[in-house]
């Protein structure tokens, strides 16, 4: 596993109403200076990088807004600065609305190969809600663009449990969305988080038990669309899964440039500020100490369907890794198996558990995190 | 000292109606206290009443006023516990007085605690003087409380003194009221010693400090007393006056003065109130009468939250025993809540006194468990037994005959509301014995109601039912017969031992619903289902079931940023240390308390 490079673009038009990702309305001077600050980083962490980069991952804010030259010129100099190996996964994600088919051709070469548009929903009435400037015909169609233009690996974006959905309006998008064929697809159950607008709004959400249906109905019917989940909120087709992401959750390194963006890199952990302005005055990331602890390990390998494996805690933490992997694995007995699959060497959430995975983590990670 | 210028007085009042702080300004007009010193509320020592405007212990102070006569006179004034629970205590602190100012709201008019304390004074012999509080007030209306004030309580009023306690307005009034009107005490001072002890304190360095009240004749400092209901033989290391803020040592104390006694008394237990000091070379025949060794009525057990404060826990019940004789504690385990105490009180409001001072005062997070009234079970061996606690309940199949605590109590409140309190009274099993109009409005309800009905939650529910109009008072009647039964609650098949209690037949079924409803409201989800019994014997009368959790997730993983998520589940590890572990059920601590208010 090669390290995953994340490149944070903090700039939206304006700001969702769920969102509480890092991003400023972009103005010329600004994005002219986070362009050269992070120009100036890629040469600065490049010039000793131990690693060779497997993926590169540009996400957002909003990439889209720095218009296909300026993301060209961002890896280019990602290429350049780092060594990135062959048959790198170069995603980057994109708001589907207003897109040409000269951008997606100018992406593609690039060099990016895979593409994230943020679809959330096939109802209009959601997109709205949600404040999205797309409907369901611009993912259509931007889907069709990039297909034209060479992209053979494309993810959707879907969201669950939104206010005022149905299980009907969720199939809707789901079958909408697999019509368009995608390799991959996640699909987030909304959260409100604390200081966005929605948090403020007192929204109507569908309670506990229809938002926990409408997960298990998405993981069922994706399932039956052939995309199966290898995480608690992606799905995929075979061999599709997005590599950069199952970076993180095997507790693979990272570096991630940008304001807000967090990195595991040589060890420690570490993220920029939530602070464009302290980024282009060069003020440097906060430490948040040592990483790619057993407990981190097995905190991020739950996350996987394939769940914690035995000889991979062996593999990395040695014979303390072995009985960490026991420790956890008697706890996993001693709770409802419709919920987790303590097998031989692996100990795995099943869909239901996963709806519940902080409370099964903080059984099974008790005094290791 | 010339007994015809002591004036030995309390003040009788409602909750609110302003006897502590016309306590104040009379201790503020006799210069008892330099002003810097001042205090409001000085006689209220503890925070705990200052903050509920109540009077939890009996308090005394010596003061000297100049009357208009140009002549000095000794005031003791003596002020008295303001609650049900402390009732004894207030007819003790009462026998030591030979008048009673009454306070009344010039708003509000005659309370239920005004007429149960004024009552108390009247059956004590005392002469009483009425005052009218509060005439600064806009809705003060002197001239028709007054009126009610004669006619409730039958003594003349209407040249009452009308005062602002809180303006400082005819305080002097008052003073030559009690100058004139209220007798000085009697007695011989060569006579055999008989004080009357109304209250105590224990002192770190000194050990008790006892209240006295000397009837008949003269204890000075070397003296060896005795304590003629329990025994004790004491030596007298110092006596005195009883000053606001401190204590004014004094060769001797004579007939019919009040002051403080130390005689190196390790306990309070040894030196109770109610009790008779005498002399142990020249006893008197005969203590002084009234007195009675007084009886936990309800028992908790408290426990430490965190079972390592266990040992913090017994040191501050000590500690809070040192000046409560009648606070019991012994040790008790229990299954969910580990190592406590069961715990006696006088009733329920000394209950949730000394659980606030243990939570504020000695900082410890407790869990009680419900409370309970002592019964009295007949065993079919012929076995008696008296049960205070849950746990120690016969199997029923041996049991004979059982007896329940029952009270006495009387309802004050506006005819209106008649109606809802005989309903409530009739729910809690109570016997309709009679009722009186005070006045027009005003009626006194008479009923025998179970002790145990009483100890929940009446005081809530009366207060609800009347809008806080009603007021409530009750005495032990003693023991009938009745039908018990132990109700268990299980949580996921396991008895959790620290919700079951003893209770009526009658009302097994609806309190085990509710319990069982407000149980389901306060267990959080967990990951499997868990089911909540109620039973008598091994059958089941009520159920609930907590679904299991369906979400709680952290569906995004932040563009790497896993610190969010370790704070998550760092939070969880927070909240888990607030939950007991019953068995594989999680239970918040809130649980224990919420099942105790099954109304709200």
């Amino acid at each position: 596993m090669g390290l995953g490079l994340y490149i944070h673009v903090p700039f939206c038009m304006g700001k969702c109403p769920y969102c509480d990702f890092y991003s400023v309305t972009p103005g010329e001077e600004a994005v002219d200076g986070y362009i050269k600050r992070t120009l100036e980083l890629m040469a600065e962490y490049g010039r000793d990088c131990p690693y060779e980069v497997g993926t590169v991952y540009f996400g957002g804010g909003t990439p889209g807004l720095l218009g296909a030259k300026r993301l060209g010129e961002l890896l280019e100099s990602v290429l350049r600065s780092f060594p990135v190996a062959g048959g790198a996964e170069i995603t980057c994600e994109l708001n589907p609305a207003g897109l040409e088919a000269g951008f997606f051709r100018e992406l593609k070469s690039a060099g990016f190969n895979r593409l994230s548009m943020g679809m959330q929903s096939a109802d209009e009435g959601e997109l709205r809600m949600l404040g999205r400037r797309h409907g369901p015909g611009d993912v259509e169609r931007s889907v069709e663009l990039a297909r034209a233009a060479g992209f053979g690996n494309i993810s959707l974006d879907l969201m669950l449990a939104l206010p005022g959905s149905s299980p009907e309006s969720l199939q809707g998008s789901i079958d909408f969305a697999a019509r368009l064929s995608p390799e991959h697809i996640s699909a987030y159950i909304l959260k409100i988080e604390p200081g966005t607008p929605f948090a403020s709004q007192g929204l109507q959400l569908p309670d506990d038990d229809s938002a926990a249906d409408q997960y298990l109905l998405t993981v069922e019917r994706l399932s039956r669309l052939g995309y199966s989940q290898y995480e608690i909120s992606n799905f995929s087709r075979p061999g599709y899964e997005s590599r950069h992401n199952l970076c993180y959750w095997q507790c693979g390194e990272y570096l991630g440039l940008g304001p807000a963006a967090h990195s595991f890199y040589k060890g420690r952990r570490f993220h920029w500020e939530r602070d464009l302005n302290g980024y282009l005055r060069g003020e440097a990331p906060e430490d948040d100490g040592p990483g790619g602890s057993m407990g981190e390990f097995a905190m991020l390998n739950l996350r996987l369907s394939r769940g914690l494996i035995e000889r991979e805690c062996v593999l990395r933490f040695g014979g303390e890794g072995g009985e960490m992997f026991s420790r956890v694995r008697e706890r996993a007995l001693s709770l409802p198996g419709a919920l987790i699959a303590a097998g031989p060497g692996k100990v795995a959430f099943t869909p239901e558990g996963f709806l519940v995975s902080n409370a099964l983590l903080s059984r099974l990670l008790e005094g290791m995190i | 000292m010339d007994k015809s210028r002591i004036r030995n007085f309390s003040i009788v009042a409602h909750i609110d109606h302003g006897k502590s702080t016309l306590a104040d300004r009379i201790l503020e007009q006799t210069s008892a206290v330099p002003l810097r010193e001042m205090e409001d509320q000085l006689l209220d020592n503890m925070d705990l009443e200052r903050e509920r405007g109540i009077t939890i212990k009996a308090h005394a102070v010596t003061l000297v006023y100049t009357a208009k006569d140009g002549l000095d006179y000794v005031f003791n004034l003596i002020d008295t516990p303001g609650h049900v629970d402390f009732n004894y205590e207030v007819s003790r602190s009462l026998a030591a007085c030979e008048g009673a100012v009454l306070v009344v709201d010039s708003s509000q008019g005659i309370e239920a605690q005004t007429l149960a304390n004024t009552y108390l004074a009247v059956d004590a012999g005392l002469e009483i003087v009425p005052v009218v509080n509060k005439i600064d007030l806009i809705s003060a209306d002197p001239e028709r409380v007054c009126q009610e004030i004669e006619d409730v309580i039958g003594i003349p009023a209407m040249d009452a003194p009308r005062i602002s306690a809180k303006n400082g307005i005819n305080i002097d009034e008052v003073m030559e009221r009690v100058v004139k009107d209220i007798p000085p005490p009697q007695g011989d001072e060569g006579a055999p010693l008989k004080a009357l002890i109304f209250d105590s304190y224990y002192d770190p360095y000194r050990g008790v400090i006892v209240y006295v009240r000397l009837k008949d004749g003269t204890v000075r400092t070397g003296d060896t007393i005795r304590m003629m209901a329990t025994g004790g033989e004491f030596q007298v290391v110092e006596c005195g006056f009883l000053r606001a803020t401190s204590l004014e040592p004094a060769e001797a104390l004579y007939a019919g003065e009040v002051g403080y006694i130390a005689a190196s008394i390790k306990d309070v237990r040894q030196a109770r109130v109610g009790d008779t000091v005498t002399l142990s070379e020249r006893p008197a025949e005969e203590p002084l009468p009234g007195y009675r060794a007084v009886q936990p009525m309800v028992y908790c057990g408290i426990y430490p939250a965190d079972g390592a404060h266990y040992t913090d826990l017994r040191d501050a019940l000590e500690k809070l025993q040192l000046n409560d004789a009648s606070l019991t504690f012994e040790p008790e385990t229990s299954v969910a809540l580990g190592f406590g105490f069961r715990c006696g009180f006088l009733g329920l409001l000394h209950m949730e006194i000394i659980q606030e001072r243990l939570e504020r005062e000695y900082n410890l997070d407790i869990i009680t468990t419900a409370p309970s009234v002592v019964y009295k079970i007949k065993k079919t061996d012929g076995e008696e037994l008296t049960i205070d606690n849950p746990t120690n309940y016969p199997d029923p199949a041996t049991i004979a005959g059982a007896q329940e605590p029952i009270t006495n109590a009387h309802i004050y409140s506006p005819a209106e509301y008649v109606g809802s309190i005989m309903e409530l009274c009739q729910e809690r099993r109570g016997t309709f014995m009679d009722m009186k109009y005070l006045d027009t409005d005003r009626v006194d309800i008479h009923y025998e109601l179970p002790l145990n009905e009483i100890i929940y939650d009446f005081f809530d529910a009366l207060k609800s039912r009347t809008r806080g109009y009603a007021s409530f008072d009750y005495e032990l009647l003693g023991y009938r017969e009745s039908k018990l039964v132990k109700l268990d609650i299980l949580l996921n098949g396991d008895t959790v031992d620290a919700l079951s209690f003893i209770l009526h037949a009658d009302k097994a079924y609806p309190r085990a619903r509710k319990m069982t409803e407000k149980l389901k409201e306060n267990i959080p989800r967990q990951l499997f289902e868990v089911p909540i019994q109620a039973c008598i014997g091994g059958k089941i009368i009520a159920r609930e079931t907590v679904k299991a959790m369906r979400k709680d997730v952290l569906a995004k993983c932040y563009g790497g940023d896993i610190t969010r998520k370790k704070k998550l589940l760092e939070k969880q590890k927070e909240g888990k240390k607030r939950m007991r572990q019953l068995g594989t059920v999680e239970v918040p601590q809130e649980a224990f308390m919420a099942v105790l208010k099954l109304e709200e």
